[in-house]
């Protein structure tokens, strides 16, 4: 099965990395992207310096130290321990004693095979670096080996790795990896090295201790926001509150007098307090009396948003799929009509945005955590003037990223700041202005229509409207109107359907900056396709389980994954009142997951999450315990945006600040959930964000199960499911 | 001059006695693995010691502190229940992208001090100030559950 995930959405995708010399990309049959991935070599530099480099991710040097370079970032998803599980799986290195290092910035040794940068996102890390890391590390593997059959005068055959040696059984001999390096330097890395038989392997699949980890628990770890450059100041920002205002007026007299304030910067559409601290610079930013011209936004408010998207909705869109009569298929059987509606979101992130960054006449250096490390270089070279290979990048392990840090708008404000700053300047975000100044995820209106006979769907239409965030963050990649994110898990839906059509309406939402969200495309997708069959099942007098079953005939591992998800849950058992069970299935990321969620509402409309049960089927795992961590975390913030998440937006500003308004599940209101693996020999599939594009549907389908009452948007709002307010 | 005693070390710091203890903690003496997360004492990403109880040290003065002794992160591994969290977080991988888990940490090491077999109710009045975007909460409950068990062993 290679029709899914990102690989779908890659005629624009190829089309881009087309361009760049270093991939070769092409189309398949089905459609899926195939990159052919040139492992770049390394190893001339290295040579002198008594180091093995045989490409850009392995470096061996003669004291044994495996040096393993992680071309994604870590942001909490596991990937430097999945990563390394990878390569010292195909270099049979000891895994144990393995050191990792972040890559510099460089999209041509480091880019993401699917974008053609240096992207961590849209789940794709494994699937993306899967067969690039796994031959490098087989390559490797393979000139250690002739290295070791030179010196032993033995043909290669009879050589075997393991724990980083090369062993001759025939002889006894054996040799660690550091007594290979020198007479490996100048021998070809083979282009077709023979990677092992998944039979073979003795790290993937198991579940292995993170190593990022330790130094979380003891206060060690750096994140960015922990980098204590020395003589390094503190500043905070002000941006004005409505989306797209100026800085008008600004007067310091008294912010620049109070204790440990050092410096005002004011800039077009921001102001910053440098000061010896936080404290200083927080009260010194408290202490601006600032006059914002506000501009043309300064009326927006959220009915404005809505009243513009459900006209937009309104309008034929570009088809992203058209697939038999959709017309002549609606009008046979019972045709049923919704819509819904997906609201603003912020990520909120734990760690605060921050950046340092110290600007000299020659030099810029920037220490960061970011899902772009490319992006956040070159923003970085545009704003002083300087050079990339002037400008260094220090990439640190990220405290949550959700989407937010594949923009650079925090370090370009950083930046700007810096440059008028005397030695190395931390900017941190405070909460509010995380909240205030986000690049939201869009809200999305999902219209559909469907027309069900004798249990079969005839006719299916949905219509998807929204901001096309790849036009603007992935511009080559927008083609024809249609926004490959915004269509993601609907143009490819799973259901065996044979007249349907997909289109795609661009609505860009008045003032409000959009961007990606954890869950990207398919949350909307997903919530809106698994809410309407739950509506069809029940117009059809079928059993939601049921009838999705008997409609996912061309998807069998998902149907799988649904039968196991129902078993359980204990699907059709019976529940005490105004409790229920709803299930939403999704193909997303090139994964398969059923997800059944049982949930209570009391007289007042509070909801009570008892219990979520997902099976899933990711083909190959590398690591099924940060799997099912992706898994268990992904279906939290899922039901977090359900329960809670919503960014609305008054005179042109956002209403919300901080976690008090803008709402996290918290322990005590979390369901039991668990997760269950399904055995599979496919190709890896993408994991972080499944979660939580599949807590929100099935969450929908249980209230309704519970109550009789159908909620099409989010959040739930208690008073429909109190009866409160009408539905 | 303000005299601190973090971690059992005596700290003098010149700071304003309105000053937030995290900032002190963070910005002037760069013990930076207590966390800054919202300012207003709403996610616990914070959580320090004062005196083994958990507090927020965003909206903690300094100047409030007096002789009493705070413990950060950094020193938390030097009691038993502390130490018990940290070697419970890593054996039942607790931790994601690990900012709010220094905060989490601190909540739950205060809790078995007082609380050495809590149940999921105490876990709840003890954890439901500190948020995790991760989402790691079963997790949480399953190592405070096993933290407790070798605390147990620990201090028979």
């Amino acid at each position: 099965m290679t029709n899914v995930g990102v690989e779908r959405l890659n005629p624009g995708l190829a089309r881009m990395v087309t361009r760049r010399a270093f991939l070769e990309a092409s189309l398949s049959v089905g459609g899926a992207l195939l990159v052919g991935f040139h492992v770049p070599s390394a190893d001339a530099a290295a040579k002198e310096t008594g180091v093995f480099a045989p490409n850009a991710f392995i470096r061996i040097d003669r004291q044994g130290k495996i040096t393993l370079i992680m071309p994604q970032v870590e942001m909490g998803q596991g990937v430097y321990t999945a990563v390394a599980m990878i390569l010292a799986e195909e270099l049979d290195a000891a895994f144990e004693q393995v050191v990792l290092e972040a890559a510099p910035p460089n999209d041509k040794l480091y880019g993401n095979p699917t974008f053609g940068l240096q992207v961590t996102g849209n789940s794709n890390s494994i699937r993306a670096f899967w067969m690039p890391l796994r031959k490098a590390a087989a390559g490797a593997r393979a000139m250690l080996v002739e290295a070791a059959s030179q010196i032993w005068k033995v043909n290669s055959a009879g050589i075997r790795t393991d724990s980083s040696m090369a062993i001759h059984d025939a002889s006894g001999r054996r040799l660690a990896y550091a007594g290979l390096i020198d007479r490996a330097h100048g021998l070809a890395a083979p282009q077709n090295p023979i990677l092992k038989d998944p039979k073979d392997f003795k790290l993937i699949g198991k579940p292995l201790k993170r190593l990022d980890t330790p130094d979380k628990v003891n206060g060690k770890v750096v994140y960015g926001i922990d980098v204590m450059p020395p003589g390094v100041k503190f500043a905070t920002i002000a941006a004005c509150p409505v989306f797209g205002g100026k800085v008008g007026h600004v007067d310091d007299s008294k912010a620049k007098n109070l204790p440990g304030v050092r410096q005002v910067v004011v800039l077009d559409d921001f102001v910053s307090v440098v000061g010896d601290h936080m404290w200083a610079a927080k009260q010194g930013l408290a202490g601006l009396d600032i006059t914002w011209s506000e501009g043309s936004n300064a009326a927006i408010s959220s009915a404005d948003v809505w009243k513009q998207i459900r006209a937009a909705s309104q309008q034929e869109g570009a088809v992203a799929k058209n697939v038999g009569d959709a017309a002549k298929g609606l009008s046979e059987g019972v045709l049923h009509e919704a819509v819904y509606e997906l609201p603003f979101l912020a990520h909120a992130p734990m760690e605060p945005l921050n950046c340092t960054v110290h600007v000299t006449p020659t030099s810029c250096e920037v220490w960061v955590g970011i899902q772009v490390l490319s992006r956040a270089q070159a923003v970085a070279a545009k704003i002083t003037g300087l050079p990339l290979d002037k400008v260094t990048v220090h990439n640190h392990l990220i405290g949550g990223g959700f989407g937010r840090r594949l923009e650079v708008d925090f370090v370009e404000k950083a930046v700007l700041i810096a440059k008028q700053v005397d030695g190395p300047v931390k900017v941190v975000w405070t909460r509010e202005e995380d909240i205030q100044h986000d690049i939201y995820r869009p809200v999305y209106l999902d219209r559909l229509s469907a027309s069900v006979s004798n249990g079969r769907i005839a006719g299916w239409k949905h219509r998807i409207t929204g901001s096309a965030i790849i036009a603007r963050w992935l511009p080559p990649a927008f083609q024809k109107g249609i926004d490959i994110d915004a269509i993601d898990s609907g143009a490819d839906m799973p259901y065996d359907i044979a007249n349907l059509r997909v289109e795609y309406v661009r609505d860009e939402p008045p003032a409000v900056p959009t961007g990606f969200w954890r869950g990207v495309g398919p949350n909307n997708n997903v919530f809106a396709i698994e809410s309407f069959m739950d509506e069809l099942a029940k117009k059809s007098n079928k059993d939601p389980v049921a009838f999705r079953r008997d409609l996912l005939g061309t998807a069998p591992r998902l149907k799988a994954a649904l039968e196991l998800a129902a078993e359980k849950a204990g699907w059709g058992s019976p529940l005490p009142a105004r409790m229920g069970r709803g299930v939403a299935v999704q193909t997303a990321f090139g994964s398969f997951i059923a997800t059944v969620a049982q949930a209570e509402v009391d007289e007042h409309g509070d909801v009570r999450v008892h219990r979520i049960v997902s099976a899933v089927d990711t083909g190959i795992v590398v690591n099924p315990d940060t799997v099912i961590a992706q898994l268990q975390g992904g279906l939290v913030y899922g039901l977090t945006a359900a329960l809670y998440g919503n960014i609305s937006i008054a005179k042109g500003r956002v209403q919300q600040s901080n976690f008090h308004d803008y709402r996290m599940l918290r322990i005590n209101e979390m369901p039991q959930i668990e997760v269950h693996l399904i055995k599979s020999g496919e190709a890896p599939g993408g994991i972080g964000e499944t979660g939580t594009t599949a807590a929100p549907p099935a969450l929908g389908n249980a209230l309704f199960a519970a109550t009789g009452i159908r909620l099409r948007r989010l959040p739930i709002d208690r008073d429909v499911l109190s009866g409160r307010k009408p539905a | 001059m303000t005299n601190l005693k973090i971690n059992g070390v005596s700290r003098s710091v010149d700071v304003p006695a309105d000053m937030p203890l995290l900032w002190v903690l963070r910005d002037v003496l760069g013990l930076t693995g207590t966390k800054f997360g919202c300012g207003i004492a709403q996610c616990g990403a914070c959580t320090v010691h004062m005196d083994g109880d958990a507090v927020r040290s965003c909206v903690l003065p300094v100047g409030s502190i007096g002789e009493r002794q705070i413990t950060t992160i950094e020193g938390v591994g030097t009691t038993p229940a502390g130490a018990s969290v940290q070697k419970a977080w890593l054996d039942v991988e607790v931790v994601q992208c690990g900012y709010c888990q220094s905060g989490q940490i601190m909540s739950a090491s205060a809790l078995l001090r007082t609380t050495p077999h809590p149940n999921d109710a105490d876990i709840d009045a003890a954890m439901a100030g500190n948020i995790c975007r991760c989402g790691t909460y079963a997790r949480i409950r399953e190592a405070i559950k096993t933290a407790a068990q070798a605390f147990q062993g620990r201090s028979q």
